[in-house]
């Protein structure tokens, strides 16, 4: 029986030594793609030129691996950012206090009458599809890109009318500074066309539970299975 | 006891006009209503007067505040703020390979931001350093004279103004040096662009309004310099770290009391 155990042991061992070696290999391998991405995510081992646009082809960045000295979280992680946000319960929060979930976020104004409720829906869409097991531990977040209108008690109502006031849905504001460093990091671009309306990207970003962008939908109303895949393969992940 | 606290309060009112209302550097400009050389449907934007740094930040002076925030410093920036070209001309954490007096470039927005935030400044708005940026010589806003024009996009043509140092260039109506000539610059809400090639399917309005048909649609060709600034930067991300992408601080005018 003790040998057994032994064995197991020692061949556990030696499964995860070789899958571990499969992988550090893998993230060491120097990979090329072409910079304006012509055959999609293809990538060559070796220097060239693309075969259909011609362009030299880059390095891929490999992924970020140093970790933050006073959490775990990766130098991309949102968890970085120092901004305090407030919920529409009014609670002060910062971005680490998510910590744990993965997030699923998008930029909207509450006022907007032409694409946000398309956003809100197309939320809402994607919630609904994901399985049981995601639905735990996922949050929906709304971050507004007008401050000055959508205060907590407007988010709230919001929320109410929409009825997202509770878990996975969250509503978030901060100051207008705050607001636009968070639209620099999601690479959102937005602007003020008058008193109440916006210009804005529809961009559905996803973090894993590290806080790490893993994958953005871009457009109104676009097919959402991929969005989808990619959340619960967060989930699956942590 | 009166004339005492009134020279006291002369003496702070002087300090005050001294501290505050041209701090070194930076020079008043006065604020104005215009239309932005492409403008979303060529709306007036309103400019209020502020402060604007007369040159570029160099290299120099970059690297005393990378000396006082490490955190800012090559080894030490999170990925989330820079890119892997951030700082290239440097050779270590505090050394570069250029010249003090050329404009610091391979700087990230996220840096850029953080080094006015400490000098008590902020990076300009799209508005305000188009507003800066309309202006020879002698006028306030050039835009019609087609020598101006063809100076910037003769600029646009040459190689390598990145390395030239600052000053160099004649001063602006403002006062204000190397607008155009040297680098391009980062603007606080550069990311309110909404030209870049994704947004013909990503933003909800006007998405005839951009891309190709946006520069013939311009009220008139000349404006394809400044067109050529709004499609750069709605096509950059914060992290980005570029080589001739530089920028300068600007300020709020404080009123005096």
């Amino acid at each position: 029986m003790r040998i057994l155990t032994l064995l197991l042991v020692v061949l556990t061992a030696l499964t995860s030594c070789k899958e571990r070696g499969q992988t550090t290999a893998e993230d060491l391998a120097i990979a090329y793609e072409c910079p304006m991405h012509c055959e999609g995510d293809k990538t060559y081992d070796k220097e060239g030129s693309c075969p259909v646009c011609k362009m030299d082809l880059v390095r891929v960045t490999p992924p970020a691996t140093k970790a933050d000295p006073e959490g775990t979280f990766s130098d991309m992680s949102i968890y970085n950012l120092p901004a305090t946000w407030t919920t529409q319960d009014g609670k002060d929060i910062q971005l680490k206090d998510l910590q744990g979930d993965v997030l699923v976020m998008v930029m909207i104004y509450t006022s907007c009458k032409a694409a946000c409720p398309r956003l809100v829906a197309d939320m809402r869409n994607i919630e609904e599809r994901l399985t049981e097991a995601s639905k735990e531990r996922v949050k929906m977040i709304f971050v507004s890109i007008d401050p000055e209108v959508d205060t907590p008690k407007r988010l709230k109502a919001f929320a109410k009318e929409n009825f997202m006031d509770q878990d996975p849905w969250l509503f978030l504001r901060s100051s207008e500074e705050n607001t636009r460093e968070f639209a620099a990091v999601l690479a959102v671009s937005y602007k003020e066309i008058s008193p109440i309306d916006f210009s804005h990207s529809n961009i559905i970003s996803v973090f894993n539970h590290k806080g790490e962008l893993v994958f953005q939908q871009e457009g109104l109303g676009v097919n959402s299975d991929n969005t989808i895949k990619h959340i619960n393969q967060a989930v699956e992940a942590m | 006891m009166f004339t005492h606290t009134f020279r006291v309060i002369l003496v702070i009112l002087t300090f005050q006009t001294v501290g505050f209302s041209q701090p070194e550097g930076m020079v008043n400009i006065k604020g104005s209503r215009y239309i932005p050389l492409y403008g979303r449907d060529s709306t007036v934007v309103e400019v209020k007067d502020f402060l604007m740094d007369a040159y570029p930040v160099t290299n120099q002076e970059f690297l005393d505040f990378l000396k006082k925030n490490p955190k800012w410093q090559k080894a030490n920036i999170l990925k989330l703020f820079a890119d892997d070209n951030y700082l290239r001309q440097y050779t270590n954490d505090t050394v570069f390979n250029a010249s003090p007096n050329s404009p610091a470039t391979y700087v990230s927005w996220f840096a850029a931001k953080a080094y006015c935030e400490c000098q008590g400044k902020r990076l300009p708005t799209i508005d305000e350093w188009e507003y800066v940026a309309m202006a020879d010589e002698v006028t306030a806003d050039a835009r019609i004279k087609p020598s101006y024009n063809q100076k910037i996009l003769s600029w646009y043509e040459t190689p390598r103004t990145d390395k030239k140092e600052i000053g160099k260039t004649p001063k602006n109506y403002w006062g204000v040096y190397d607008m155009h000539g040297l680098v391009w610059e980062w603007a606080l809400d550069f990311n309110s662009v909404l030209i870049s090639g994704e947004s013909r399917k990503d933003v909800d309005k006007d998405s005839n309004l951009f891309c190709g048909s946006a520069a013939i649609g311009a009220t008139d060709l000349m404006n394809y310099a400044a067109f050529m600034r709004y499609a750069f930067r709605g096509s950059i991300k914060a992290r980005f770290s570029i080589k001739n992408l530089g920028f300068r601080c600007a300020k709020d005018v404080e009123t005096i009391p």
